[in-house]
């Protein structure tokens, strides 16, 4: 019975083609930008989480100017010392104070050059915490020891075609900031960039390249006990706001958990997503609002066949029943193409920016729900905004129905 | 044997409120129709005639007064079991022929059974044979704007059949058609009310069209004024122009 309804429906459908897709072009906008929105922030949330998912949760970072922009050590007006790293070294509940150097620097390989993201490791049992805390694995060839000079540790993207054109191989030489270093060791693949891309060498070496004895860019404090986090945490504060003579609230520094780090990421993430789906929402209403005009509009011109119906013996539910489809399927099929629409443009945006920044960092990811959903969704809205006119037509009464001319 | 009494009307009155401005488009009509009776109504244009006929069609309800149908009171009945009753007793024949544009020749005469509840195969069947009935057996898939007038009110009266109804309402059928096609249309009519037994209730302007029927009443502000049988037909045409005429006057 409602199976002879939906024809009819979609017969009337097919009769106005143009308007039909006009007015599913409302839906399927609102729906397209849902589908692929979500699927990419999904897909950057899951991305950025294994990007920190290496760090490990006894860990603090400390670095100075704030809250940071832009790479470590950049821009920072009052830089940490070997000195600060040295007192916060005997604050309570603090295992190891660990000075790290993070920089940029040019690297030269087959000809070809690049800019090269390089970070320190320490001597003594410091180098087996930021070893642990950072996740360095060996791929091939050895990790770096105490009195390694000039000899550096690639990230598994130097042992691939990516960043010189070819390989570099333990043993051989690669040029860095006009210095000569041997490479001792590739690091296993982590899928995270900045890992994958980094050139790691000891402290002393880097020191003498940055012609540099003082200036630290991040102080890892590895704490004794996890549940103790927020108290160490709080005494280091203090501790560099005496150093620094700054009040509290006006701090140039910033001590962050790598967990509370995640935190912020995902809220900035959800607020940015939020805004989307919000203007992804209004859309939606209009292409709602388109759907109820449009059948407002249909119930007008189809008065008249409204009557005949009636007069042949349509129930009034007969006829609340063929527009309610009417709208159902013109959101239907909207939410579809959208999905359609919004997957492609998804999938499309993860390929163009992988390809652009060479890696496979850039996932859209779509969790189960988000397709059956935006369907749902989709048929929702059109059937909602269909309710009022179909209702509308249901109740015309048949002799002025009948009577009815345009 | 006295015939039964399909469709009785008691001192019917419809008043139309617009505004202040009352219309009494009935007024205290009365009315009998006999069962496989073939009626004609007549009457100036506004004297109420498919006032009466929809109400008898169960497309309206009056706003005083009595009507039955087959016996059953209908003057007070909810739309949801008007819309029944309209599905199942009554065929309608109208004057622009109202046939879906969207749907061919053969969907249009499904369409009432498609609401009775009849299954495909049967609906098709049945479709099928009123169109061979009427003679459109080779237009099955033809749009209402690719058949003739008289084409269209053939596939009119195929759909008006297709759920086997007691009565036929046809408000001026022929008045869209020229008198030609309009006569043929007629022959169909009569068939009915030979063959089929139907009750037919007609409409109409045209006393040539009219003398068709078994009896005509003629209708004037919202009453039956006058009523001819066979023997007094022959005094329709006077009747009529004289009517027209003291209408115009007013
Ligand atoms: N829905 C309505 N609202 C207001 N007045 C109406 C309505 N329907 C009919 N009338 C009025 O009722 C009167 C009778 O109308 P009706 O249509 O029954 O006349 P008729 O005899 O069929 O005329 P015609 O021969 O022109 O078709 C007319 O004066 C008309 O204006
Ligand atoms: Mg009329």
């Amino acid at each position: 019975m409602i199976q002879e309804h939906f024809k009819l429906a979609v017969k009337n459908i097919r009769q106005r083609k143009l308007r039909s897709w006009l007015t599913m072009i409302g839906i399927f906008i609102g729906i397209a930008a849902i589908v692929s929105l979500i699927s990419m922030g999904e897909g950057l949330r899951v991305a950025i989480t294994s990007q920190f998912g290496f760090l490990s949760t006894d860990v603090l970072t400390i670095q100075a100017g704030g809250v940071q922009m832009g790479p470590p050590g950049t821009g920072v007006i009052n830089p940490l010392t070997v000195d600060d790293t040295e007192k916060i070294g005997k604050v309570a509940g603090v295992k190891a104070s660990i000075s790290r150097i993070v920089r940029s620097a040019d690297s030269e390989f087959n000809g070809r050059r690049n800019m090269a993201y390089v970070v320190s490791i320490p001597d003594g049992d410091n180098r087996r915490e930021v070893e642990r805390i950072a996740n360095i694995e060996i791929d091939k060839g050895r990790l770096l020891k105490d009195g390694d000079t000039y000899s550096v540790v690639l990230g598994a993207k130097y042992g691939t075609d990516d960043i010189f054109g070819k390989p570099v191989s333990v043993g051989q030489n690669i040029v860095i900031n006009d210095a000569k270093f041997n490479v001792v060791g590739i690091a296993k693949e982590k899928g995270s960039f900045i890992m994958d891309n980094a050139v790691v060498m000891n402290d002393e070496t880097m020191r003498e390249l940055f012609d540099d004895d003082e200036k630290v860019d991040i102080i890892a404090v590895v704490v004794r006990n996890v549940n103790e986090m927020d108290d160490v945490q709080e005494r280091i504060e203090k501790l560099l706001r005496k150093e620094r003579n700054v009040d509290k609230g006006e701090e140039d520094f910033s001590v962050e958990s790598a967990k509370k780090a995640l935190e912020t990421l995902n809220d900035t993430l959800f607020a940015v997503q939020l805004f989307v789906y919000i203007i992804a929402g209004i859309s939606l209403l209009v292409g709602g609002i388109g759907i109820m005009n449009t059948m407002y509009t249909a119930v007008l011109e189809r008065t008249k066949e409204i009557g005949i119906m009636k007069a042949i013996g349509a129930k009034n539910f007969d006829i609340f029943v063929l527009f309610f489809i009417e709208s159902g399927y013109l959101g239907s099929v909207g939410g579809a193409i959208g999905v359609t629409f919004g997957a492609l443009f998804s999938l499309f945006l993860s390929f163009i920016g992988n390809a652009a920044l060479g890696s496979g960092l850039i996932r859209a990811y779509f969790p189960w729900w988000l397709i059956p959903g935006a369907l749902l969704f989709s048929f929702s809205v059109g059937s909602i905004a269909g309710i009022i006119p179909a209702i509308g037509a249901a109740k015309l009464k048949p002799v002025d129905a009948l009577r009815y001319t345009k | 044997m006295k015939k039964k009494k399909i469709i009785v009307l008691k001192d019917v009155w419809k008043i139309y409120r617009m505004g202040d401005i009352q219309v009494e488009a009935l007024r205290g009509l009365n009315l009998e129709v006999e069962e496989n009776e073939f009626l004609a109504i007549m009457g100036p244009s506004g004297s109420g005639k498919s006032t009466a006929v929809n109400m008898v069609g169960c497309l309206d309800i009056p706003t005083k007064g009595e009507i039955f149908l087959d016996g059953k009171n209908i003057a007070h009945l909810e739309e949801s079991e008007l819309a029944q009753i309209r599905g199942r007793k009554i065929g309608f024949i109208f004057q622009q022929f109202n046939l879906i544009g969207t749907l061919t020749a053969l969907e249009n005469i499904t369409l009432p059974m498609m609401f009775q509840g009849i299954p495909k195969a049967e609906r098709e069947k049945k479709a099928k044979a009123l169109l061979e009935m009427v003679g459109l057996g080779d237009r099955i898939t033809h749009k209402p704007t690719e058949l003739s007038g008289g084409q269209q009110q053939r596939v009119a009266i195929a759909r008006a059949l297709s759920v086997d109804p007691d009565v036929i309402l046809a408000d001026e059928p022929t008045g869209n058609l020229d008198s030609k096609t309009g006569l043929m249309v007629m022959d169909f009519l009569k068939k009915l009310h030979r063959d089929e037994k139907k009750t037919i209730v007609m409409v109409t302007h045209d006393q040539r069209i009219a003398k068709q029927a078994e009896r005509i009443e003629y209708l004037h502000d919202g009453r039956i004024v006058k009523s001819f049988d066979s023997d007094s037909f022959h005094e329709v045409e006077d009747y009529h122009d004289n009517m027209k005429k003291a209408v115009k006057k007013k």
